[in-house]
Formats: C-alpha cells, structure tokens, sequence
C-alpha cells in the first residue's frame, strides 16, 4: 500500500509537472505578455521596461523556474483585471462550482442507478427503450442547448424557477453556499439539472449494461436459491458488483463535472471558476486562465488517486501493490 | 518491387490480404446486418440528406445570409411562417437583422459539418499513425506515445480546447487544430490495441518473409484490418467534434463570425430566449441535435456490425 501510494503521488507530480510546462509555453512563452498589458500607444521604451520588470528578458528555462518555484508557494501571478492573486480568485469562487458540480452527480446518482437498474432487469420492455432511446438523446444533446432549452421551459415559459445567479447564499460551517437559504436553493435546481443530464445518461447506460452481464451468473442464482428476498439479491448482491465501475466513473467523471460547469456557469450567470476561465480567456487575462489550469489539474490528480483507493476497497481482486504476495 | 504482395508466391498459400471478390460479399452481408436496424437506417438516411442539404446550401437556401442587400431590417424578429412585404416566406421566423432562419441554418449546417468532419479526418490520420508506429517500434517509442495518450485522454476534452483555444486565438483553422489535439489519443489508442494484436498474425509474418519495408507492412497490410473500430470511433467522434465546436461558438472561442455555425446561431438566439423570440436559438439546435444524435445512432449500430464478438 505504501510503495503503491509512493509511486501513485510521484506519477501525479510528473503529471503536474507536465502541465505546468505545457502551460507555461502556450501561456507565456507564445506571444508576448508585455504587449498585451500595455495601451496600444507605449513607447519602445515602455515595452522594455515592461519585459524587464516581469523578467521576460531571462532565458526562458530561467523563467520556467522562477514560474514553477512561484507555483510551489502557491503564487501563480496576479490578474491583470482584478488585480489580485489569481490563485485566491479562483479559490474565492471555488465553494460555487463545488457545489454545483456535487448537487448535479447526485442527482445523477440518485436518479441513473434506479433507472439503469429497472431498465436492466426488463430488457426489451417499454420502459427499457424509452430509457435507452433518452439516454441516447441525452449523450447527443450539447449541454448548452440543452440549458437554454431549461431555462426556455422553467424560467420563460412557466416562470416557476430562477435562471440567474446563484440567489441568496447563507453560511454553512464556515463556507457560503446556496444550501443554506431555499432562494438559494431553488437557484441551484435548473443549472445542476443541466450539468446533471449527461451523466445521468451515462449512469444510466453503465448501470443497464452491469445489470444485464451480472443477472444471469452462478452467484446471483445461488443468493436466489438460498432463499434471500429479490431485494436482497439486488441491493447487495448485485449492486455491490456492479457499483465497482461505477465508482471509477464517477471519481473520474468529477473532474470532467468540474470542466463542463464553465458551460452551465456560462448560461445561468453562475459566479463560479468555470465563468472566470471564460470571462478571463474573454479578457485575455492569462494568471487567471494558468491558475485555473493548474487548481484543475491538481483536482483531477487528487481525484484519480482517491478514485484507485476506493476501487481496492471495493473489489478485494485489486491488489494496489500490483505483488499478490 | 510490385503493388501486389501476394502474387510472388500463390501456390504456396501464403496469401496475404484476403481476394477481392469475399470482401465485397462480406460488405453486403454487414450491410444488411446494419439494415436490420430501422433506426440506424433512418438515421442514415437523415445523414444523408443533411449532407447534401449541407453541400447544397448556396443553391437550395432561399436567401444568402450574408448578402446585405438580400436582408431586410425591417423584417427582423418574424415568427414561423411569416410572409414579408415581398412575399417572401419566412418558413422557420428571421432573426433580429431580418436574416431567414432556414437560410442561416442551412449555411450554419454546412460550417459545422466541414469543420467536424475534416478535423475528424485529420484526427484519424494522425491518431492511426501514431497509433501504428507506437505498436509496430515498441520500446521507448511505443511507451512515449502511450504516456502522451494517456496524458490527452486524462482530462475533458472541453477544458483541453478551450485552454489551447485561449492561447491559439480565433479561427477556423484553430479550431480544427483544437479539436484534432483533443480527439486523436482516442483512434490512436484504438489502433495500437489492434495492431499489437495483428502484428503478431501470420500474415504479417509472411509479409516480413516476403521482405516488405516496415512501413508498407503497417499501412498496407495491418491498417487495413484496424479499420473497423476506427470506422466507429471516427463516426462518434465526428458527431463529439460537431457538438464541441458548437460549444466553443457558443463561448464566443469557436468559428468566427463572419462563417458562423450552428452553435453560434444558437448562441446569437440565446439573447432574444428571455425577450419570447424563441425560434432564433430552438431551430438551430434542433437541427444541431437531430445531425449529432443520427451520427451516434449509425456509430452505436456500427459497433455492433464490425464487432466480431457478436458475429453470428
């Protein structure tokens, strides 16, 4: 376990290190900053001291260096729009799309496991290809129509739902969030049903196939032979194997939440760092854009480390060590 | 050295790729295996006519969109159906400088479809050579074209594209390069699983007997049997490389203005949503919608043809 955790945090910092290079090339390396900071109208001399004055006249490994040490101690420049750190930016609006991003995988939890369940149990029924043919649909819709679509419905046309910001936030444990207040969280509904809607699909669709492939084995007819309840067999038997994948998945496809909130946050006005990056890429404001991509890389990292954890935790044939011994 | 591999040695039986008469006879079979499908044919066939109604845009649309003198202001926010102080037609609403709906997404169709299909098409010829060499060399080269694969498919591909997109600027020729970045690790790793499989088959190592250069051994002789997967994944990726660009667009970081697609169209409507002007965001993305969810239906019944494990 130890030598396993040892080699899995040494790849997750080759991986970091690897993008903080990419970044810095495409970021700072390609164009020139110190034009983009200044007006139009500066002066040769201007522009040098400008170059000189953020070090861009050093050797460019020299820069990296200085970037990547900055980075250690958590300095990842400062905006040139809000000029603040754009580190603390980003954390400043961090709590928001945390708490869209959970709100819409358990919805897709709660509501794909169920469906793909029931969907699997009877294949081939009515019910079974209305849920297939919607999470078809559900893969095909680009997630931005499908939020206008949302706000058409809810916010237009019946007027019952709010389709702007995040509404009125209190204060739990120290953290603000739209949980705490009802504005806040009837705010929340529509952009976490937007977010929510692919992976929900994709719940639905591991769910089904799971089902089908472990239904008809030896030891699903055993628990049934032993006389334990239907609902024994599911909840326990069953569910306990196929929640191996899905498990994988869903660690995985947090990350991939956290992406796509730029979108949903882009639509319902929401003040999280996915509108940031894309109000910052809009502003050319590059701290913003490389502390972003650096906060997110080091999230996925940390994710795909807890997501190999608790897949040995659930199926005792994984041997993290990769030793059997 | 001649074009055809095989004929050295005939009788031997060291024939190489199969005749030219079975693959034909296995096409047809696959195609009516395919066809057992409704859905897939419809889909198909919406494919199809999207197609030509893509190519056709400047002859069949009944207005050009960007001709300023075609477009009447004052025949802006018309609903469905309206006619105009010309008798002209509006079947699908105008937008808010007067544009006809049907016209603009027609063109926006066929920006959308040349953009998802040629970065698809790069993306394969990439992907598959990597992919190829990454199995064919082995050693270093195979595990540093791996690690870069798994690198690119360790993060969405949306974040990967809208970063390079923010550092590249704007674009159709960005975009492209933006969408072949993010989608070529998938056909390469595809390729590479099945090469590293049909490397090992004895028609190779008849081919190598026959002494034919590597490169003609991969491209000519292993390709040819990687194509299946590649075939689905290219259909599926076409459709994910659609419906990205028209999520960049709608960012305001995917194709200009001056050759707006779908997913800009939709964005434009997306102002007038709140004012009741509903048409101007909810044809496009229909039209988005039905060319996006027909490609994954045709690549879902693909899947199941060229799979060999659920041959019958």
């Amino acid at each position: 376990m130890l030598a396993f955790l040892i080699r899995r945090l040494m790849q997750s910092a080759g991986v970091l290190l690897a993008v903080s290079l990419v970044v810095f090339i495409g970021i700072y390396a390609v164009g020139n900053p110190a034009a983009i900071l200044l007006p139009d109208d500066a002066t040769g001399a201007e522009l040098d001291a400008a170059i000189a004055s953020l070090g861009l006249d050093r050797p460019l490994p020299l820069q990296y260096l200085t970037f990547i040490g900055n980075a250690i101690r958590g300095d990842l420049g400062t905006s040139f729009v809000f000029n603040a750190p754009s580190i603390q930016l980003i954390f400043a609006r961090l709590p928001a799309t945390l708490e869209l991003a959970i709100t819409a995988m358990v919805l897709a939890i709660l509501l794909g496991i169920p469906l793909g369940l029931w969907a699997g149990l009877k294949p081939g029924s009515v019910f079974d290809e209305t849920v297939v043919t919607g999470s078809i649909l559900g893969f095909s819709m680009p997630n931005f129509w499908q939020g206008m679509m949302l706000i058409m419905i809810f916010a237009v046309g019946l007027g019952i739902l709010p389709a702007n910001g995040r509404g009125e936030t209190g204060t739990i444990l120290g953290i603000e969030t739209s949980f705490a207040t009802l504005d806040g969280i009837r705010h929340l509904i529509l952009p976490s049903l937007n977010l929510a809607l692919f992976k929900l699909a994709l719940m639905i669709r591991l769910t089904r196939t799971g089902v089908r492939e472990v239904i008809g084995l030896d030891y699903v007819k055993f628990a049934r032979a032993k006389g334990l309840t239907e609902r024994r067999v599911l909840l326990v038997h069953v569910l306990k194997n196929i929640l191996v994948p899905i498990v994988t998945i869903v660690g995985m496809e947090f990350g991939s939440l956290i992406a796509f909130a730029t979108i949903t946050e882009t639509i319902f006005a929401w003040p999280g760092m996915g509108k940031l990056l894309i109000d910052s890429i809009n502003n050319l404001d590059r701290p913003v854009v490389v502390a972003y991509v650096m906060v997110v890389t080091l999230m996925f990292v940390v994710i795909n480390l807890l997501v190999d954890i608790a897949y040995s935790a659930l199926d005792p044939r994984v041997r993290l060590g990769g030793n059997p011994s | 050295m001649n074009d055809t591999p095989a004929t050295p040695m005939p009788e031997t039986g060291v024939v190489a790729p199969p005749a030219a008469a079975p693959e034909v006879a296995e096409w047809r079979q696959q195609w009516r295996q395919f066809a057992e499908s409704k859905r897939a044919l419809v889909a198909l066939w919406v494919i199809g006519i999207l197609l030509i109604a893509a190519l056709l845009a400047p002859v069949i649309a009944p207005q050009n969109p960007y001709d300023l003198t075609a477009i009447d202001l004052f025949e802006g926010r018309l609903p469905p159906g309206s006619v105009g102080e010309s008798g002209f037609v509006y079947l699908l609403g105008s937008d808010v400088q007067g544009r006809d709906m049907l016209s603009a997404m027609l063109y926006g169709l066929r920006n959308s479809l040349f953009v998802g299909v040629l970065s698809a098409v790069f993306a394969i010829g990439l992907g598959v050579s990597l992919g190829l060499i990454a199995a064919y060399a082995g050693r270093w080269v195979d595990a540093l074209i791996m690690r870069v694969v798994d690198f690119m498919l360790g993060f969405p591909t949306i974040l990967v594209a809208l970063v390079l997109l923010a550092v590249l600027g704007q674009g159709v020729g960005k975009v492209i390069l933006a969408l072949v970045i993010v989608q070529w690790a998938y056909f390469a790793r595809a390729v590479r699983g099945i090469a590293l499989v049909e490397r090992r088959k004895e028609y190779v190592e008849a081919a190598m007997c026959l002494n034919l250069g590597g490169a003609r051994i991969l491209f000519r002789h292993i390709l040819p049997n990687c194509m299946p997967p590649v075939i689905v994944i290219g259909t599926m990726q076409i459709a994910s490389a659609i419906s990205l660009e028209a999520t960049l667009s709608f960012l305001g970081l995917g194709l200009p203005i001056t050759e707006p697609s779908l997913g800009l169209l939709i964005a434009n409507g997306f102002n007038y949503l709140m004012s009741g002007l509903y048409w101007i965001s909810v044809y496009p993305g229909l039209l988005l919608l039905i060319a996006i969810f027909s490609l994954n239906v045709v690549g879902d019944r693909l899947r199941d043809v060229l799979n060999p494990r659920l041959q019958r």
